[in-house]
């Protein structure tokens, strides 16, 4: 499309890519209106502390803002939240909202984000049975924390993905006692090595959860009011719980796009610039499936991957494509260790170890793991080893890749494989 | 609440009252402090709030940790020997007064 200098952009999403999108665009020279429409009653906020200092009580409400309202508004950008898109009129360019109203667009983002999954079980929808995404649902579980806190009453995660393990890790610092049921042989068994997954076991176990893997769940008990007081396994063992967290993934809000005559699969489907087949219509962040050269989709939910995009979003609405292609990278807090994960290690063959993964859990451990692919570096993980991490990126980048002898040993400088300049 | 200036490359300066236990980093991006991207949204992972601190900041200040250490080896403008990490920096009313520069670029 032309670069559309003037005009009425529309956002639908206020989340991290909407709010990257309007601010990229400013900054890119637009100077026509900009609407982002939030459907949450809040403002744009910080995610990642929801399931970690949030939760743990280590900071207030107020600093989960990403931009106050009168900031955006200085930029000239319109957030109006509570607001339900109910469809997208592609052929008269208008955005339908709840209520009857009608926003015409000449450039529309599609940053509509993710939900959370929920399970086929019976008792699911008890009130005490809470997903955690949004800043609504963070407040529901820190508020049922303290009622568990008061009354001795144990915790329980389903899913042992990142937001279930980090809930859990916040739950057992508080004190609570914890159990994750993962239905999987291991904890992150999408995006860890084995040898990664056992570690975060043994880390979980050691801090006192109770872990569960290869858990079969057969029913949630409620008690008369309908409340969750027992989660009820297949074998015939029973949780008791004055909490169920269920941490079992996302799926793409992608069905206003779809509905819309977009193509979507799993997420709306962009190219590297998160152009949809629409010339007037890009979308960002956790909604989008993004098409690789090779015709395959990816789908990345992450910060990185939402203000990437946004800035691409900007980009093209104004006519000036900027690919996304950077390595992806992703981090999870757990207790005091942090893990960066860099590039993809789906379908790694071979892995090498750097540094020491302390079989006790020392405090001190820190270690990367250099997944390989047909003897190709394709993804690091980093265990509190910030300098491996940010080094990686460099490396995969590049596209240059260490041998697994010279990733495992320390006293190899990977940094003297990265092209200067 | 301690007052903290912010001042960016190009010499625009914004004052904020900073609540105590605020990041800098938290405090500069709400209030449309735009030489702070702050894109992990404050957990020393993408080193977008390199900042510059000046004496008074310096004294109050505890040394970076290992984590930070390794942020500012690859932060995106010049590190000197005031580089700092907005998130990792708390407020407290002992900084009442300072100043922080913000470098040109952050990425």
């Amino acid at each position: 499309m032309s670069a559309a200098v003037e005009g009425h952009i529309v956002i639908i999403g206020a989340g991290q890519a909407g709010t990257q999108t309007a601010e990229a665009l400013r900054s890119g020279g637009y100077t026509g209106a900009i609407t982002m429409l939030g459907d949450e009653p809040h403002g744009p906020y910080h995610r990642p502390p929801l399931s970690k200092a949030w939760l743990a009580g280590e900071m207030g409400e107020a600093q989960l803002v990403m931009r106050a309202p009168e900031m955006l508004a200085k930029k000239g950008i319109t957030l109006r939240t509570g607001v339900t898109v109910e469809a997208i009129d592609r052929a008269a360019q208008k955005v339908k909202l709840a209520g009857g109203e009608a926003l015409a667009y000449t450039g529309l983002v599609l940053a509509t984000g993710s939900t959370p999954r929920s399970l086929p079980l019976p008792g699911i929808g008890a009130p005490n049975v809470l997903p955690l995404r949004s800043k609504d649902d963070a407040s529901a579980i820190a508020a049922r924390l303290t009622t568990c806190a008061e009354r001795s009453l144990p915790v329980l995660v389903i899913g042992g993905g990142f937001i279930g393990l980090e809930v859990a890790a916040t739950a057992r610092k508080k004190g609570l006692a914890v159990t994750v049921l993962e239905a999987a042989p291991r904890l992150l068994g999408r995006v860890l090595a084995p040898l990664l997954s056992d570690w975060y076991a043994a880390l979980h176990r050691e801090h006192g959860v109770n872990l569960v893997l290869d858990a079969r769940i057969a029913s949630i008990e409620t008690d008369a009011a309908g409340e969750a007081i027992a989660v009820l396994m297949t074998d015939g063992s029973r949780h008791p719980c004055g909490l169920v967290v269920l941490g079992v993934g996302v799926a793409a809000n992608d069905q206003l796009a779809a509905a819309a005559g977009l193509a979507c699969d799993r997420g709306i489907v962009v190219d590297d610039c998160t152009r949809t087949a629409d010339p007037l219509i890009v979308a960002a962040g956790d909604c989008t499936a993004r098409q690789l050269a090779d015709g395959s989709l990816l789908r990345l939910e992450s910060v990185q991957n939402a203000t990437e995009q946004g800035k691409s979003a900007a980009a093209a609405l104004l006519g000036q494509p900027r690919p996304f292609t950077a390595t992806p990278w992703f981090w999870s807090d757990q207790y005091d260790r942090k893990l960066q994960m860099a590039g993809l290690s789906g379908g790694a063959d071979a892995w090498a170890v750097r540094g020491d993964m302390g079989g006790d859990m020392a405090a001190g451990a820190a270690f990367s793991i250099y997944h390989f692919r047909a003897g190709k570096l394709i993804a690091v993980d980093s265990v509190n080893s910030a300098k491996d991490h940010l080094q990686a990126r460099k490396l995969l980048d590049a596209g240059v890749s260490p041998t697994p002898e010279q990733a495992a040993d320390g006293g190899f400088d990977l940094g003297t494989l990265i092209p200067k300049g | 609440m301690p007052n903290i200036t912010f001042i960016e490359a190009n010499g625009q300066s914004t004052t904020l009252d900073v609540p105590e236990g605020w990041s800098l980093m938290q405090a500069a991006t709400a209030n449309g402090v735009e030489g702070i991207l702050g894109e992990c949204g404050g957990s020393c992972a993408c080193a977008t709030c390199h900042c510059y601190v000046d004496d008074l900041m310096a004294k109050v200040l505890a040394a970076p940790a290992q984590g930070e250490l390794d942020m500012l080896e690859n932060v995106a403008d010049e590190r000197r020997p005031n580089s700092r990490l907005a998130c990792q920096i708390k407020a407290s009313a002992a900084m009442d007064g300072a100043t922080v520069r913000l470098p040109a670029t952050q990425e």
